[in-house]
């Protein structure tokens, strides 16, 4: 029963959401000042979702009905898990374990790719291999860093990292700990599908190429669960370089650190073209992997 | 590998105007290309024929809403050919600065589109900002921020006055910092260079074969601008060079046009105060029956007009063609071989311009296109007017035909 509280409400879906809703508004509001633009009123995040619930949903033909609805309910359903996993793992002594939530996070990618590919529409379908090859792509460096994390640790639990940190000093003290932040920044902003990630929606390329047909509640799922993801991603990070959060005072410093790293993604997208599907993937099995494993090496040697 | 057919449009984000392209795909990699025109014809040429000589500059404006000095000035100078009278030196003046103006708003919008199209939406709206001064000067100068009404036959429509020269003066001076900001931008950026550079390379042979213009031939090493070549009233005496790029790519293509803004920059400012009292207007009379062209460099290239008189008020045939007519056939070359992500740039890096393009093309139930001509188009028209006459025993009203 207390479990199903933590996942409902705090700090799973409705905490969850709000937060995210909200940081999407951040999101946007800093673009349009950056961009000389006025920028949307706070509740933007809630009148798009609002809008989007009472639309009707079009199924495609060819799609499978209850797979196309049902998929990005899954990935809802999972990242809100994983959310409800970090938060409440600092405050009681529930098993956590990173890698579980790196994968939790991966499920909407994945529901995602299904949705696309049962669309049958062509851009979608070149959205999905965009997809693809992109999950592909981040994903080494930063299975790297986890497992960076882990040989410094000597575990992969929530409890067992956020210890370490509050004995021996937050990881980013350290050299490699500051590579792992930089790589796993950029690791977020292609996870979240952002600009200059956002290839399989590419909306001038695609035109929402792995979205294109995706409608109504559907798409509301989708958005809930990317603006979910923008608030649990940040707090990945924090727990896993940044000492995690605790109680009293720990809590500012927790939205201190969250607002910065989401300045940080919002500079990121702002600054930068889309790159092509090609250049991604050098980019991150290229410079990411090898400074990944520079980060490595560095953490063995205690550096 | 299998094939694909992947339609950018009729109906697309990426397009403003209806166009469509098939892009012929394995993988990710275009192998061919397919461009069909035709989604937006308006018979601008035929309801020309219906104007006097001097309303006509202002039909030939609304071709386009970028280009809207342009065509007028393409128009007027194949009139000023027919008759064969001289444009009094002020208003030569006049006409280069305010399309000069238009040029540098042209390629501003261009450099901010590009920048959304490679999803970089930072650039877009920085450079629209620049661009909202010229808006605010062509205001000032013409009482519009678009769609000027300055050009006609003989002459410019408005003096300015000398408030309106200090203004402008003083505005297009502090454009020449951000336009090097947005040059910087480009060509300094990595990442941008990675999108860029390289990218939809049209070879100097294949712009001269397919008679590219404007900015998508400069860039290939082409040295085609009609201002120069012309030696254009107004143009010959200011001091200005022809801007060339030689790699072809997107990237040379948006140097050319920076650098351009710049030229243009001078080119207004020499201009403006060069101006010396006197007429601003030769004073057509009449017209008598020949005929004439009239070339411009249009901000995409050049601009070509045709007119004919039999002697009466209104011109008996307008000819018009844009330069999208020319530049579009180059995807055939520009494409092959690039991702669909570049190809969306590449068709952008033209500035296409398609509904001053559009002709009539007909497709049969066979799937046999051709294009009508004038000819066939009066002959289709005449035989659909008697067809309903016959079936409704009288001529049709204006409402029955929907109009």
């Amino acid at each position: 029963m207390k479990l199903l509280v933590y996942y409902l409400i705090f700090p799973g879906f409705v905490f969850a959401s709000i937060i995210g809703l909200l940081s999407t508004w951040f999101d946007r509001k800093v673009s349009a000042r950056i961009q000389w633009r006025q920028g949307p009123p706070w509740y933007q995040g809630f009148a798009d979702i609002g809008k989007l619930l009472y639309k009707e949903v079009i199924v495609p033909k060819e799609a499978n009905r209850s797979g196309f609805v049902l998929a990005p309910l899954f990935g809802l359903a999972a990242v809100t898990l994983a959310v409800t996993i970090l938060g409440v793992n600092t405050r009681a002594s529930f098993v956590g374990d990173m890698i579980v939530v790196w994968y939790l996070f991966a499920i909407p990618a994945i529901a995602l790719i299904y949705v696309g590919s049962a669309s049958g529409n062509p851009l979608s379908s070149v959205g999905v291999s965009r997809e693809i090859k992109l999950f592909l792509s981040y994903d080494l460096p930063m299975v790297i860093l986890i497992v960076m994390v882990f040989m410094k640790v000597g575990g992969f639990s929530i409890q067992a990292i956020t210890e370490w940190q509050q004995i021996n000093g937050p990881i980013i003290k350290h050299w490699y700990g500051v590579i792992g932040f930089i790589i796993a920044i950029f690791c977020i902003q292609a996870k979240l599908g952002r600009v200059p990630f956002d290839l399989p929606e590419a909306e001038t390329e695609l035109g929402s190429g792995i979205l294109m047909e995706l409608s109504g509640a559907v798409l509301a799922v989708y958005e809930l669960t990317k603006a979910i993801a923008l608030f649990g991603l940040p707090f990945f990070l924090i727990i896993l370089f940044w000492g995690g959060i605790s109680s009293g005072i720990g809590i500012i410093w927790a939205i201190l650190k969250y607002l910065l790293i989401l300045v940080l993604l919002i500079l990121i997208k702002n600054t930068n073209p889309r790159v092509r599907i090609d250049q991604a993937m050098k980019y991150f099995w290229g410079w990411m992997t090898g400074g990944a494993i520079i980060a490595g090496i560095l953490a063995y040697m205690g550096v | 590998m299998k094939r694909t057919i992947v339609p950018i449009g009729p109906y697309h984000p990426l397009l403003e105007e209806p166009e469509h392209f098939k892009l012929y795909v394995e993988g990710e990699r275009v192998v061919d290309v397919d461009v069909e025109i035709g989604y937006n014809h308006r018979g601008i040429e035929k309801l020309a024929e219906g104007k006097t000589w001097d309303q006509v500059p202002f039909l030939v404006e609304r071709i386009c809403g970028i280009c809207s000095t342009s065509h007028p000035l393409a128009y007027c100078l194949a009139v000023e050919d027919l008759v064969d009278c001289k444009v009094p030196e002020r208003a030569a003046l006049i006409r280069v600065v305010i399309a000069e103006l238009e040029r540098i708003h042209s390629h501003l919008l261009w450099v901010g589109l590009a920048g959304h199209f490679i999803g970089y939406n930072t650039v877009w709206m920085w450079a629209w900002k620049y661009r909202e001064a010229i808006l605010e000067i062509c205001e000032k100068l013409t009482g519009n921020r678009n769609h000027y009404a300055m050009i006609k036959p003989g002459g410019v429509r408005r003096d300015l006055n000398d408030e309106q020269i200090e203004y402008a003066l003083k505005r297009i001076g502090e454009l020449a910092a951000p336009t090097n900001m947005l040059i910087g931008a480009v060509s300094d950026d990595p990442v941008m260079g990675k999108r860029l550079r390289g990218v939809g390379v049209l070879p100097y042979e294949d712009a001269v074969l397919y008679s590219a213009l404007g900015p998508t031939s400069r860039g290939s090493g082409v040295p085609w601008d009609t201002r120069k070549d012309e030696s254009l009233a107004g143009y010959k005496d200011l001091d200005w060079k022809v801007i060339v790029q030689q790699d072809g790519d997107v990237f040379a293509k948006a140097v050319v046009r920076l650098l351009e803004c710049l030229e243009s920059v001078s080119l207004i400012g020499q201009a403006l105060t060069r101006m010396e009292e006197g007429p601003i207007d030769a004073e057509i009379t009449e017209v008598p029956p020949g005929e004439g062209c009239g070339r411009y460099e249009a901000p995409r290239g050049e601009v070509f007009h045709y007119v004919r008189s039999d002697g009466s008020n209104m011109p008996y045939r307008v000819k018009v063609r844009a330069p999208t007519f020319n530049n579009l056939p180059t995807f055939k070359v520009s494409c092959k071989g690039e991702t669909i992500a570049d190809v969306a740039l590449i068709t952008a890096s033209i500035d296409p311009c398609y509904c001053c393009t559009e002709r009539v093309g007909v497709v049969d139930r066979n799937g046999n296109e051709k294009t009508l001509r004038e000819k066939a188009l009066v002959r289709l028209s005449v035989e659909k007017t008697k067809e309903i006459i016959k079936k409704m025993g009288r001529i049709p009203t204006l409402y029955e035909k929907g109009i």
